[in-house]
């Protein structure tokens, strides 16, 4: 589990983050939803250690994180996995090597052989096992995507980072990286956090939702209590989008499934 | 000026705690000379060809004082190569060359979240991208400018045959004429910090590249800019300092 207490973020007097509290439970997709330039990117960057925040704290399973030891920081940073928004794959290796390279950096008492069967694995994992040899350049975004996944449980992460997994992907492929992220965090029974804008996400694999506006955390709950949160600014936000007022309404009329009338809409166009 | 002198300071620090493993670090460092040395042989060879040979036909056109044996050529394209053209014009070339390739290599990777992704798995980026880049840089400089010393001689030697503005055999017993053997290691000390200062200043500017393409652009030139300039006050302070 990991616990946001109060952190605040500033750039130059600009205050992006103010005072956010809140949990991401283990073993579940924690999905952090907010328009554009809400911080939900900066708030991340805080968490995962790329930015010191203001003010705040971040704790992971009870060891605090922010102005810790060195060592201790860095213990808990080998055991975070970060799918990053534009995948960040080191380009001069291929595909093989960038799963490889966390297990050759990280744990050294490996063995090539061990090595060669976790990376194959984690390949196998995302659906690439053909991929191994191609260089980042020569695989398409939604490939990428599925690399930056493979390398980021490749060491047997803890805890796992997505911005935006889905960006920049058509609905279909988003979907199947929605679904992966959410079937290995159950299998492995990892910390996740997603950070996304697309309500087909969170109707998919949210099961803990936090929602952000301006910098703070208005709400949080599970996909099923979204829908009728009573907050407007949150109201706005899913129903800005059309597909889920279409769901909407089939659920009232039919008082079916709204997860499922979602995803057939989501598939057909 | 004062405020990114203090920052590269910094940086260079940053670099050399929590470094890497000792064998992480040398694979890197010969990754790092084979691609420094063997990308930048053949332009290293030419310019320091016909910087030779240039010297050679040049001193010949002025020495006109038929007092003075013809031999002073081969002694004076030998001083004039080893003391200065070998080490300093072989380190401009290499700032363009190396200097930018740092710097558009570290930049792009700093753009596209590759440096952030070397954090997050608790990899001290700057060690691991910068530290080899250096050391590769001090090894690989010398060598070069071993092969530039050694490439113009033969350039001024065939040029003076070629053009007969000098025998070969007064070449050669101008080249054997007084020779000091402190003007090598000379040499040899300015490459080495001809190196440091090319690739820190170029690794500085790439890893703190902020924004997209066009700044990665930007961060290069700068890069080689500030290297040159580098290169020159180094060569005086040394020159006053060790002569
Ligand atoms: N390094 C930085 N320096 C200055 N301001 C920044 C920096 N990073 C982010 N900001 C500001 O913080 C605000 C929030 O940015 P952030 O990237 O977190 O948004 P976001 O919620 O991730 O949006 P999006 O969904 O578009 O990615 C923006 O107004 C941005 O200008
Ligand atoms: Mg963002």
């Amino acid at each position: 589990m990991i616990e946001v207490h109060n952190v605040q973020k500033s750039f130059n007097g600009n205050q992006v983050l103010k005072g956010i509290t809140c949990t991401f439970e283990t073993g579940k997709c924690n999905l952090l939803l907010g328009g554009s330039g809400t911080g939900k990117s900066v708030l991340l960057q805080c968490i995962v250690g790329l930015m010191q925040p203001d003010l705040g704290s971040i704790t992971f399973d009870g060891t605090m994180f922010t102005n810790n030891k060195v060592q201790i920081r860095q213990e808990i940073r080998r055991k975070i996995g970060m799918l990053f928004q534009g995948s960040a794959l080191f380009d001069s290796m291929t595909v093989y090597e960038n799963v490889e390279f966390p297990l050759k950096m990280l744990t050294p008492e490996m063995s090539r052989e061990e090595r060669r069967d976790r990376v194959e694995f984690c390949l196998k994992r995302v659906g690439l096992e053909n991929a191994g040899t191609k260089m980042p350049s020569e695989i398409s975004g939604g490939m990428k995507k599925r690399v930056g996944i493979a390398r980021a449980i490749a060491p047997n992460c803890t805890y796992l980072f997505c911005d935006e997994p889905n960006s920049g992907l058509d609905p279909l492929t988003s979907i199947k990286i929605d679904e992966l992220i959410h079937e290995i965090t159950h299998e492995y029974g990892i910390t996740t956090v997603v950070v996304t804008h697309d309500m087909n996400s969170v109707i998919e694999i949210g099961d803990h939702i936090i929602f952000l506006y301006k910098g703070q955390k208005l709400w949080d709950g599970n996909k099923d209590e979204i829908l009728n949160a009573q907050v407007p600014e949150l109201k706005e936000f899913i129903f800005s989008s059309s597909l889920v007022r279409a769901a909407k309404k089939v659920d009232d009329e039919t008082e079916g499934g709204l997860a499922a009338a979602t995803t057939d809409e989501a598939i057909n166009i | 000026m004062v405020k990114s002198f203090g920052e590269f300071l910094l940086f260079i620090q940053s670099m050399l705690t929590r470094k890497e493993r000792l064998r992480v670090l040398w694979n890197r460092t010969m990754d790092e000379c084979v691609t420094i040395g063997i990308n930048s042989i053949f332009i290293v060879s030419i310019v320091s060809a016909f910087i030779g040979a240039v010297t050679c036909v040049q001193i010949a056109y002025n020495l006109t004082n038929p007092l003075i044996p013809k031999s002073t050529i081969g002694y004076m394209v030998r001083e004039m190569t080893i003391l200065e053209l070998a080490p300093t014009i072989t380190s401009i070339v290499l700032a363009g060359k190396v200097g930018s390739s740092i710097a558009g290599g570290l930049g792009t990777m700093r753009i596209t979240e590759q440096v952030s992704a070397l954090e997050v798995m608790g990899i001290n980026s700057a060690s691991y991208l910068v530290l080899p880049r250096i050391l590769a840089s001090m090894l690989m400089f010398p060598l070069l400018v071993i092969v530039a010393m050694a490439l113009s001689i033969v350039g001024g030697y065939l040029a003076g045959s070629l053009t007969g503005a000098v025998s070969a055999q007064e070449y050669i017993e101008g080249i054997r004429t007084d020779f000091i053997p402190y003007n090598i290691l000379f040499a040899l000390i300015k490459s080495v910090v001809f190196a440091f200062l090319v690739s820190a200043i170029s690794s500085f500017k790439g890893y703190f590249t902020e924004g997209g393409a066009l700044e990665v652009g930007n961060a290069s030139t700068t890069a080689v800019n500030n290297s040159i300039i580098a290169i020159l006050v180094a060569d005086f302070a040394l020159a006053a300092l060790l002569l």
